[in-house]
This record gives structure tokens, C-alpha cells and sequence, in this order.
């Protein structure tokens, strides 16, 4: 595949996983450095049914979103309990995504630390394209509907919420599986675009860039982690530049998004806001 | 013959070995506006905060419409029909003031996640529908022009108001205001005593209500009841407990007396 198309196909692959932690951290107001392991749960339960099994690739996609969906569950249910208190699960999600590191490294189906080479690369720019729309379709009905309207006031203010009738646990839990589901979808997608995946791919370091595509991007906007994540990885690969710099440049891009707008790009703020508000209708104060 | 739509009895709760709530009963009866009166510090918040499940009581019942509350969930209470504002005021403020009344309407719309993932048309009618329901009641409360404004950008009273949209919002049985009138001139008291007094009626509205102003209370308030460190100090209608001696002494002061 040509080169830009193939980072393009990479972003919009990336941009389906951050899209998914803008519902649990942008929208909802928790913290994950732990997302990454669900992208990587997606992708090695994909990719074990395509390479073993030969189940056909959109099921393995559904299963790698079920997969993930499921995990954040069996993590979520015990630490998302406390009403007030968020850290139990940001703390467990850290755990998890380092034990998984070391359970995928140690098991024979998925090769180990050497990682599982091979996968048929079923993964085309029109599908991750296709995948990427449908994704920012559902989750804006999402955060329209009741069950977003809930996780917003989670995020503005739990006592407030609770006092408007919503229950904070099964808000919480819920965003956080919406938000696996997406991330399973990223990995799949992943998976069968690079033809190989390995357990490194998936740890703190990719959570870190993840939370930092939302952050950079704007807390409860879906266009702006949208944006920033495609930034990210477009901008080092375009400059070409050696792995060092890369590193180097994307901490600049990032101190400087918190210098000029600490509030990230868009804020709280869609794209689609802004067209608006250039067109000269500004609510009355 | 109806019995009290809230009853608390023997009401405790400590903070560290701050005894905030001492002891405390009373009751509330329906359809009346009832009034919580007493020094900063006298513990109406807490009240508020122990009837709503935001904190456990360390002892005492608390029963509304003949049911216990302890040991459900703050959701699940406001769920039975109690709804609140709070005294140091917490709307969803990066939300407009549509959300802030939209939000709870939302949550008894009866869609499942599915129908909501995939905006199913049922789904767009539903929500169609409680906008208009909560246009109406921001335009209750004065603030139908304000549906697009961020709720942080309102000034202090307006937002005050807002929280009892959001309130009523819930369709309560009880409505709990916790200080409604703070930081309002007297002008704008009265008028929010009209407002309460008005909420009342169309909405056929139970309210206990915690304030400060003595012309509110003593304008809308049927009954009174009045705390000091904790505990029950005295209650009755306003004739009687404004000219309560201990009342005077603990709270009101020289200046009501003549007044
Ligand atoms: N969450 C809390 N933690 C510790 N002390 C508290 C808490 N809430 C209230 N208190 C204390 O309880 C007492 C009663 O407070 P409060 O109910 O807010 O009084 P009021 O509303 O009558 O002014 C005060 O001494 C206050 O400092
Ligand atoms: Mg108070």
C-alpha cells in the first residue's frame, strides 16, 4: 500500500480507540492509563480467530469489540463501586494493563513475547474508513441520548447527578464498556492492518498517548481528540524525522496545545460548533 | 386522615466529634411549605444531605410516605420522589440551562442502550419530547430565553432558579431548598417568595425549605422548625416561634423582637 495512505489508514485506526476514551475520559470525567490493553485484548481475540480459526474477518471484529467489552467489565464491576472515589479503577486498569503484557508473553496461542506474525491483512482504508464513521455516528447518539447525558452530569457532578436520579455506578460501568467496544474495534482493525501484533504494542505507553489525544483534543469533544490523535501520528511520520525527534516533537506539540489552550483544541467544543458560530449566532448572553 | 409525608425520628449524625445533627424529629405535612430556621452551623444542611443518602445517619429513621429511606441510594431516593438544590449551588455548568432540566427528564425516558446507540426514531420523539418539557419548565422559572446558555455563565440568583427547575424536573413529592434566597436583595427575596408560594400551588408542591431570610420564612412557611447545635430547639407555626423566648435568645435577637 502506498505510504500516506497507509498512515492515514493507521490514524483512522487510532482515532476509533481515542474516540473511545473521549466517551470514558472526556465525557464521563475518569482517568484510564489502561485503555491500550483494551485495544489489545481487541486485537489478539480477532486475530486468534482469523489465524487459528478462520472465522471470517467482520465477525472476528465483533468478537475482538465483545472481548474487550467484556474485560472492562470484569474490571470495572469491583472498583466502580466507591460513589465518590474514581481512583480504585484507574489504579486497576494500570495493574491490568501490565499483567496482560506478561500473560500474553507467556502463552503458546498467541506466540508469546515474539509476537503473532501472518494475520491476513483484511484491513483496507475504505473499511477503516467505514468503521471510523459508523463509530463517531454511534457514539454521538450515545452521548445525545439519555445514557450520555448521564455520564456529562458523572462528569460535572457526581453529587448533582445522583440528585437528578442518576446511578453513578451503572453510568460509570457503562461508558467504560461503550468505550472497550471501540477500543476492541481498534485493535482488530489494528491487527489485520499490520499483519502482526505483539504484547508491547499494547502497554503504558500507548494508554499514555491515548489519554493524551483526548486531553490535547479537548475533554468532552468528540472532534477534537479526533483531531489531535490524527496529529500525532501523522505529523512525525510526514517530518520523517528519527525516532528520537519524534518522541521530541510530539512532547512539543503536546506543552504546547497546554500553553495556548489548556483547555485542548477544541475545548468542550465540536467542529461543528465553531462553523456555527463563525456564521454569526452567538446565544444572547 | 393522611399521616406525615416525611417523618424523622431521633436523628443523629456526627462528624468526627462534631455532633452536626443531635437527635432530631419532625415531620412534614403534605402540601404544606415548612420551614427549617437556625444559626450557621445548626445542621439544616446535614439534614438535607441525611434525607437525600448523601450521608448515612450514625441513628434515627427517616421515612417518607410511610417508607424507610435508609439504606437506599441517593438515585433511588430521588427516584421515590425527593428532589433537591443545594446551599453552595451545583448545576452540570459546562452544560446550557436546557441540559441542566433535560438530564433528569432524560433519565425516565424508557429507551434501552441499543435503541439509544442507533437513535432509533422512537428514541428522537422521546427526547423531541422532553425538551419541549423542559422549555416549559425553564419558562416556569423565567429562564425560557436563557435555554442556550452555558449554566456557569448565569448570574448567582438565576442560577438559583435554575436549580429548582432542575428540581422540579424530577415531578418530586417533596422538593428540599437549601437556601434558596442567599445572596438576593430584598427585593428579589420577595419575588422569590412569590415564586415558592406559586410553586406550591400550580405544582400542587410539598417544599421544606431551609432559609435565612426571616421574611421569606415567615411569609411562606406554615411551620417552622427551629435548630440549634444539632437538635430541636422549637416548632410551630411562625406566630408562635417568633415570639418563642428561646428562639429570640438562640437566633433571632433583640432587633426581631421589636420588629
Ligand atoms: N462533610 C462534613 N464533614 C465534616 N463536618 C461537616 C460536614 N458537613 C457538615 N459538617 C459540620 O456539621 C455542622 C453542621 O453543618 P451544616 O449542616 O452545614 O449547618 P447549617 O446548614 O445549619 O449551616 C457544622 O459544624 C459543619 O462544619
Ligand atoms: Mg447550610
Amino acid at each position: 500500500m502506498n505510504y500516506v495512505l497507509s498512515i492515514v489508514t493507521l490514524a483512522g485506526i487510532n482515532m476509533i480507540a481515542v474516540l473511545g476514551l473521549s466517551i470514558f475520559t472526556g465525557f464521563t470525567g475518569l482517568f484510564s492509563f489502561g485503555h491500550a490493553a483494551l485495544v489489545g485484548i481487541g486485537a489478539y481475540a480477532s486475530a486468534i480467530l482469523t489465524y487459528y480459526y478462520f472465522v471470517p474477518f467482520p465477525i472476528a471484529l465483533v468478537a475482538g469489540m465483545a472481548a474487550s467489552a467484556l474485560v472492562s467489565l470484569v474490571i470495572g464491576i469491583p472498583t466502580l463501586r466507591a460513589r465518590l472515589r474514581s481512583d480504585y479503577f484507574a489504579i486497576a486498569i494500570l495493574g491490568f494493563g501490565e499483567a496482560l503484557r506478561v500473560i500474553l508473553e507467556n502463552l503458546e496461542i498467541t506466540n508469546g513475547a515474539r509476537g503473532l506474525p501472518g494475520i491476513e491483512p483484511f484491513t483496507t482504508l475504505p473499511i477503516v474508513a467505514g468503521c471510523l464513521a459508523v463509530s463517531v455516528w454511534v457514539a454521538s447518539n450515545f452521548l445525545r441520548s439519555r445514557y450520555g447525558a448521564a455520564c456529562i452530569a458523572v462528569r460535572e457532578d457526581p453529587v448533582a447527578a445522583e440528585m437528578a436520579g442518576i446511578n453513578l455506578f451503572r453510568t460509570r460501568l457503562l461508558s467504560l464498556v461503550v468505550s472497550a467496544a471501540f477500543c476492541g474495534l481498534s485493535g482488530g482493525l489494528l491487527a489485520h492492518f499490520l499483519s502482526f501484533i505483539q504484547p508491547v504494542m499494547f502497554t503504558l505507553v500507548q494508554s499514555t498517548a491515548l489519554l493524551a489525544a483526548v486531553i490535547a483534543g479537548g475533554m468532552g469533544s468528540i472532534t477534537g481528540p479526533l483531531i489531535a490523535s490524527f496529529i500525532f501520528i501523522a505529523m512525525p511520520e510526514a517530518l520523517r524525522v528519527a525516532q528520537m525527534w519524534r518522541l521530541v516533537a510530539y512532547g512539543l506539540v503536546l506543552v504546547l496545545i497546554m500553553l495556548f489552550r489548556p483547555q485542548g483544541l477544541m475545548g468542550y467544543q465540536e467542529l461543528t460548533t465553531f462553523f456555527r458560530r463563525s456564521r454569526n449566532d452567538r446565544p444572547a448572553a | 386522615m393522611t399521616g406525615p409525608l416525611l417523618e424523622v425520628k431521633d436523628l443523629t449524625k456526627t462528624f468526627g466529634g462534631i455532633r452536626a445533627v443531635d437527635g432530631l424529629s419532625f415531620a412534614v405535612a403534605p402540601g404544606a411549605i415548612t420551614g427549617i430556621i437556625g444559626p450557621n452551623g445548626a445542621g439544616k444542611t446535614t439534614v438535607f444531605n441525611l434525607v437525600t443518602g448523601v450521608y448515612r445517619p450514625d441513628a434515627g429513621s427517616i421515612d417518607f410516605e410511610g417508607r424507610s429511606l435508609l439504606g437506599i441510594r441517593p438515585d433511588q431516593i430521588v427516584g421515590a420522589g425527593i428532589a433537591r438544590t443545594f446551599q453552595n449551588i451545583r448545576l452540570f455548568n459546562r452544560r446550557t440551562c436546557l441540559e441542566n432540566v433535560l438530564t433528569p427528564l432524560l433519565q425516565k425516558a424508557p429507551y434501552s442502550v441499543p435503541a439509544a446507540l442507533l437513535r432509533t426514531p422512537g428514541v428522537r420523539r422521546m427526547d423531541r419530547e422532553l425538551r419541549e418539557k423542559s422549555r416549559f419548565l425553564l419558562a416556569e422559572m423565567g429562564l425560557e430565553k436563557l435555554a442556550d446558555v452555558q449554566a456557569s455563565a448565569l448570574p448567582y440568583g438565576l442560577q438559583r432558579k435554575l436549580e429548582i427547575a432542575r428540581a422540579l424536573a424530577m415531578e418530586p413529592r417533596l422538593l428540599l431548598l437549601d437556601e434558596p434566597a442567599a445572596g438576593m436583595n430584598p427585593e428579589e427575596s420577595r419575588a422569590l417568595s412569590a415564586l415558592i408560594e406559586e410553586i406550591r400551588e400550580r405544582f400542587n408542591q410539598t417544599i421544606l425549605l431551609i432559609e435565612h431570610h426571616m421574611d421569606v420564612v415567615m411569609r411562606v412557611c406554615s411551620h417552622i422548625v427551629v435548630m440549634n447545635f444539632g437538635a430541636l430547639l422549637a416548632e410551630g407555626p411562625p406566630e408562635k416561634v417568633r415570639t418563642d423566648e428561646k428562639v429570640l435568645q438562640a437566633y433571632l435577637g433583640k432587633e426581631y423582637r421589636n420588629a
